[in-house]
């Protein structure tokens, strides 16, 4: 059983070749980092699995079955910008999602139906350290508190697979640190496979459970064109991460609280 | 200090703005003293006097003949053409600027038609109208849709257009339908600029409503500029006229408010 399935996937832009022959098999829960040099196509990749673009050859699927050929609930993403929308308040995006889901002509639940809605946004704002924002605008939050607003929008949707393109490459050092805490957790509590494009290695061996490399393998100026990048390296994290458990490894040590015992105590399973 | 680092106060700011209409009035009030103390009869720039005079008449004495009063009756016709002209257009706006903006197959059926349609001089086109639609009402508001409404169709589909792609990939990942796209994530966000765009259009809109009722009406505030330039009613066309800009000023405050009201998110966002 695996979660996403890629079988000989090319993509090409009229001459120019930008993936070429793509093979991959992601376990499902897994936490897959996808990097490489800028221009190299992880974002395509992305938007593939994604269903904003669709593959030259080849097919990608999902829990063995083929991908529609367009974005679709299961699929949840979060880009490096825009990815909240600017007129809603923060409770607003949250809700967003389910309201589309139920309310097919209108988007809109009323009364009873949008009070426990309200009450599942707010928790899931909770989740992700948002509470007392509720009523603000996107505007009005710091780069990290809305992509923290962002991953919220789109785990109310459950979706089965999580697509991050850059999601914290903007955001300050500490500010990305505190955001890795919470995306670990949420990785180990929600059960979804969660593909990252990032360019920092850091980022990408602090949370994947695998990192994929891409790499242009012939880059001549005169090749350029005719060949795409592929994936040229395939690394499993040792000691391997997985969801919902944790080894003594991933316990991250706290500035000031170096006595791991005390920490693994307070932490329970969710880091 | 330098000149580019001074700022004045709010205080001060209000006295700097009043210079210009001051010195307006006044270069008015010199020339009208002149060509009276040369002339008594003048009828070019009449006194200050006579206007408010011919202002009190205006607005405040019932018409002779029709037992009207006048100013307020022109106002009432012409605002009416003019809301109305605004209205339909800013409709027909929305939902072809929407369809055009969000559907790549309504794009390509749309926007070079209204491409086209929209470099057509509406002036051009006003016999046309009078003779198709008649004298009446009709051919005077839509003179002003087909002057404004092009451009707003435009100018919606850009800004429909120019909404970031991963905005709508997201919706669509929060299982949104076209349709659902269209009403909560592209139409509020097109609305306040289709406020805006109605403002800049305002003055168009009074164009295109002087012309048709220059040419032909029976009330309105064209109308009685064009009626009474015959006899070279200064006293009458002065007030008209500063009326009619009163009124565009505050039409274009109003929906400045408005747009604040309704969407405070826009004025954070920028």
């Amino acid at each position: 059983m695996t979660a996403i399935t890629v079988e000989r996937v090319w993509k090409e832009y009229g001459d120019q070749i930008v993936l070429e022959n793509l093979t991959l098999e992601v376990a499902p829960r897994s936490f897959l980092a996808l990097v490489g040099p800028s221009g190299c196509g992880k974002t395509t990749f992305l938007r593939m699995i994604l269903g904003q673009e669709t593959p030259t050859r080849g097919r990608i699927l999902l829990d063995g079955t083929a991908l529609p050929r367009e974005p679709g609930p299961d699929r949840g993403v979060v880009y490096q910008r825009y990815s909240v929308f600017p007129h809603l308040t923060v409770l607003g995006n949250v809700m967003l999602g389910p309201e589309l889901q139920a309310s097919r002509l209108l988007g809109r639940r009323f009364g009873a139906a949008r009070r426990a809605l309200a009450d599942q946004a707010r928790a899931m704002l909770a989740e992700v350290g948002l509470q007392g924002s509720e009523n603000k605008y996107p505007a009005q939050l710091s780069g990290g508190m809305q992509q923290r607003l962002a991953l919220a929008q789109a785990l109310m949707m459950k979706p089965r697979v999580l697509l991050l393109d850059e999601p914290f490459g903007a955001l300050d050092p500490g500010i990305r640190t505190e955001i890795h805490g919470l995306m670990k957790r949420l990785w180990n509590e929600v059960p979804m496979t969660v593909v990252m494009v990032t360019h920092d290695l850091r980022e990408a061996f602090t949370l994947a459970t695998r990192i994929i490399a891409f790499e242009r393998q012939r880059n001549r100026p005169e090749e350029r064109e005719r060949y795409g990048a592929t994936i040229t390296k395939d690394i499993a994290i040792w000691p391997p991460r997985v969801a919902g458990t944790q080894t003594h490894f991933d316990i991250d040590t706290m500035p000031g609280r170096d006595d791991l015992t005390l920490d693994a105590a307070a932490a329970g399973t969710a880091r | 200090m330098r000149l580019i680092n001074i700022r004045p106060t709010r205080r001060e700011q209000a006295i700097l703005a009043c210079i210009p209409f001051v010195l307006l009035v006044l270069a008015y009030v010199a020339g009208s003293t002149l060509r009276l103390a040369d002339n008594p009869a003048d009828k070019l720039l009449p006194a200050l006097t006579t206007l408010v005079d011919s202002v009190n008449t205006l607005a405040f004495i019932p018409d002779k003949r029709t037992g009207d009063y006048i100013l307020w009756s022109d106002t009432g016709a012409s605002l009416w053409r003019l809301g109305l002209g605004l209205a339909i257009s800013a409709g027909i706006a929305l939902v072809l600027g929407m369809l055009a903006g969000i559907l790549p197959v309504a794009r390509a059926v749309l926007s070079p038609f209204v491409a086209f349609v929209s470099m057509v001089p509406p002036l051009a086109l006003l016999p046309v109208l009078f003779i198709v639609l008649g004298l009446g009402e009709v051919s005077k508001v839509a003179l002003i849709v087909i002057g404004v409404a092009p451009i707003l169709i435009r100018d919606l589909t850009i800004t429909a257009m120019a909404l970031p792609r991963e905005m709508i990939v997201k919706a669509e990942t929060l299982s949104a339908s076209t349709w659902l796209i269209g009403l909560r994530v592209v139409l509020p966000q097109v609305l306040p600029r289709l406020i805006d765009s109605l403002r800049l259009q305002l003055g168009p809109a009074f164009l295109f409503l002087i012309a048709a009722e220059a040419i032909s009406a029976s009330a309105g505030l064209g109308y009685r500029i064009f009626l009474v330039r015959r006899y070279l009613s200064m006293e009458v066309i002065f007030p008209y006229v500063a009326w009619i800009t009163l009124l565009a000023v505050l039409m274009d405050v109003a929906l400045a408010t408005l747009r604040r009201r309704l969407f405070p998110w826009s004025e954070i966002a920028q």
